[in-house]
């Protein structure tokens, strides 16, 4: 691989991997209401949770670079008061990523969460353990097969972007520039076929060894929460 | 100890129920379906009554006059479920420690909840690795080391075939007389309850119909059909007086004379509770001879429980302790019973099994 792949592929990790790194307590909390608590709009807030999955990436993106544009209702007090800056930066490319993936996380999550026995939750509660509490010594541990294979389709979901993020922060080598954006630019010059396949290659590879890694990790998850050691 | 008033619907089942306890244990009795598991989760909260008052040593936990309903982690009930529900992912020492956290003041040490319940070798094991009555021992001490007012178990046998359940009433029979702890015991199982309980309740379609000392209950006729017509009896308090180790046979002394019965763990000294089914008392009108019977007891006849039928239940009195036999209306008739006719209560030694045997 030359050291400009090198990049591309570096790049496409660090936004997957804080793509997948933002979702986890967002999705957590959003799988947790819609586990376990009872709440008007509930199917409101699965639906719009939801709608990343079917909407046009290209309307999620044109919709982040509206709010979180420089001079967006989100983008401009973000900049101003804390620094952070989306709009053609790497870190939008993640934002976008990040939302794209959320669902597919959350409904990993949810079920992971469903599936924890209430009971146990009871007899923790019994004991003395508040909400909260029964939430991190019970229903988290339990659920942690669930939560790590919503994390591995966030992150999956990330390497793979496109739409959202081109409309969102653009093409931008060295920046924005993620595995299939950088594909779809050698696609668009003559010559460049050569070079297209080599990442489509290394995509493959990359998402391979995510996949075998995460089977790794949900098989000893899955044995610990069913009480085996690990 | 505990006071309970409450009314509570679901659907088709309704209870509406009131009751006090006192210390040592407490049966709450009752075919499945009567609402012996409802009352236990309306007392650790884990349920909600529509309306009543529930209260554990003076401490209210539940007024629905005044708007208390304080929540389950804050009400200090240690609870053991039929199925143990044991934290799957917690070795049996996180399992036992996890209520101490919360309550770390509390009066039992570890060391001697373990010993009580013999968890010594459980320790480092998970719940997946433990049999039915090891999960139910853990569950127990797990309940006890949250520093509970008082312990709910709820039919905690269950799940267990013969040679566990008698482990873990062993166990329980431990706890009662070594810890001052008041439990509600919840079951279907006259022996069990006989064995354990110092008092009952018992419950019916989601309504007391008899609560009061264990001695006294066994004796209401009018509770006979909510006791099991099959299993009633009376209970009789004794103590050893000797075991002949030659015939295996240990004597009781109570009120009214010695009963011989066969393999009892007992020493001499011991208070015993022995439960009496009235099917295994016979009546005679003089004392028989040349007989394989040991147990001969003479006796006034106090009345007839009315019952339908060939049977009826004749209420004895045997020097101040009463004791029922189940013989046919014929033989009744035939023998000319009535009340103040002094008879002889046959009851033999080998109808009284380890299963009727509990330790006063």
């Amino acid at each position: 691989m030359s050291s400009a792949e090198i990049a591309i592929l570096l790049l496409s990790l660090k936004v997957a991997f804080w793509a997948m790194l933002g979702t986890l307590p967002v999705a957590l909390a959003l799988a947790w209401l819609l586990a376990r608590a009872d709440f008007a709009g509930k199917a409101l807030l699965d639906g719009i949770i939801n709608l990343p999955l079917v909407l046009p990436p290209v309307v999620v993106g044109y919709l982040l670079l509206v709010a979180f544009g420089r001079n967006g209702p989100l983008g401009a007090p973000l900049e101003h008061y804390l620094g952070i800056r989306f709009a053609f930066r790497w870190t939008g490319a993640a934002l976008a990523a990040a939302i794209m993936g959320l669902p597919l996380a959350v409904r990993a999550m949810r079920q992971a969460i469903e599936a924890v026995d209430e009971r146990l939750e009871a007899a923790a509660a019994t004991l003395g353990a508040g909400p909260a509490w029964i939430f991190a010594s019970v229903t988290l541990p339990l659920a942690v097969p669930g939560i790590l294979n919503g994390l591995l389709l966030s992150f999956g979901r990330s390497l793979g972007e496109f739409g959202a993020t081109i409309t969102f922060v653009s093409n931008i080598p060295g920046e924005t520039q993620t595995l299939p954006l950088a594909i779809y630019s050698f696609t668009q010059v003559p010559g460049g076929d050569m070079q297209a396949m080599r990442l489509c290659v290394v995509s493959i590879v990359v998402s391979l060894g995510a996949l075998m890694l995460s089977e790794l990790l949900l098989r000893r998850a899955n044995l610990r929460a069913a009480g085996h050691d690990a | 100890m505990l006071e309970f008033a409450a009314r509570y619907a679901a659907g088709a089942f309704a209870l509406d129920a009131a009751f006090k306890t006192g210390p040592g244990i407490t049966a709450l009795f009752g075919r499945s379906g009567a609402g012996k598991s409802t009352v236990l989760a309306l007392i650790a909260g884990l349920a909600r009554a529509q309306s009543g008052r529930i209260a554990v040593d003076q401490r209210l936990l539940y007024d629905s006059a005044a708007g208390i309903d304080v929540p389950p982690h804050r009400r200090r009930i240690g609870y053991v479920f039929q199925e143990g529900r044991l934290l799957p992912h917690l070795t049996v020492r996180q399992n036992l420690l996890y209520g101490r956290f919360f309550f770390p003041n509390g009066r039992l040490p570890l060391a001697q909840a373990v010993a009580l319940l013999g968890l010594e070798e459980l320790l480092d094991r998970r719940p997946a690795k433990l049999s039915g009555g090891e999960k139910q021992r853990v569950a127990i001490g797990r309940a006890l080391l949250s520093d509970p007012a008082i312990l709910l178990l709820d039919e905690p046998l269950a799940s267990l075939d013969a040679p566990r359940k008698a482990e873990i009433l062993y166990y329980i029979e431990r706890l009662r007389d070594e810890l001052t702890v008041p439990m509600v015991y919840v079951s279907h199982s006259l022996d069990e309850v006989v064995r354990l309980a110092d008092s009952i309740v018992v419950l019916s379609e989601g309504r007391v119909v008899g609560s009061g000392a264990m001695r006294e209950m066994m004796g209401r006729a009018e509770l006979r059909p909510y006791l099991g017509h099959h299993e009633g009896g009376a209970v009789i308090e004794a103590r050893v007086v000797h075991q002949d180790l030659q015939s295996g046979l240990a004597h009781l002394e109570f009120g009214g004379g010695v009963f011989e019965i066969p393999d009892l763990e007992a020493l001499v000294g011991e208070r015993i509770r022995v439960h009496v089914r009235a099917r295994d008392v016979s009546l005679a009108l003089a004392r028989p001879a040349g007989l394989s019977i040991r147990n001969i007891f003479a006796a006034t006849v106090v009345s007839f429980a009315a019952d339908e039928g060939p049977s009826l239940d004749v209420e004895l009195d045997i020097a101040g302790t009463p004791l029922t036999a189940r013989i046919t209306r014929k033989s009744a008739t035939e023998l000319g019973l009535r009340s103040g006719v002094p008879v002889f209560a046959l009851v033999k030694s080998v109808s009284i099994d380890r299963r009727s045997v509990g330790y006063a």
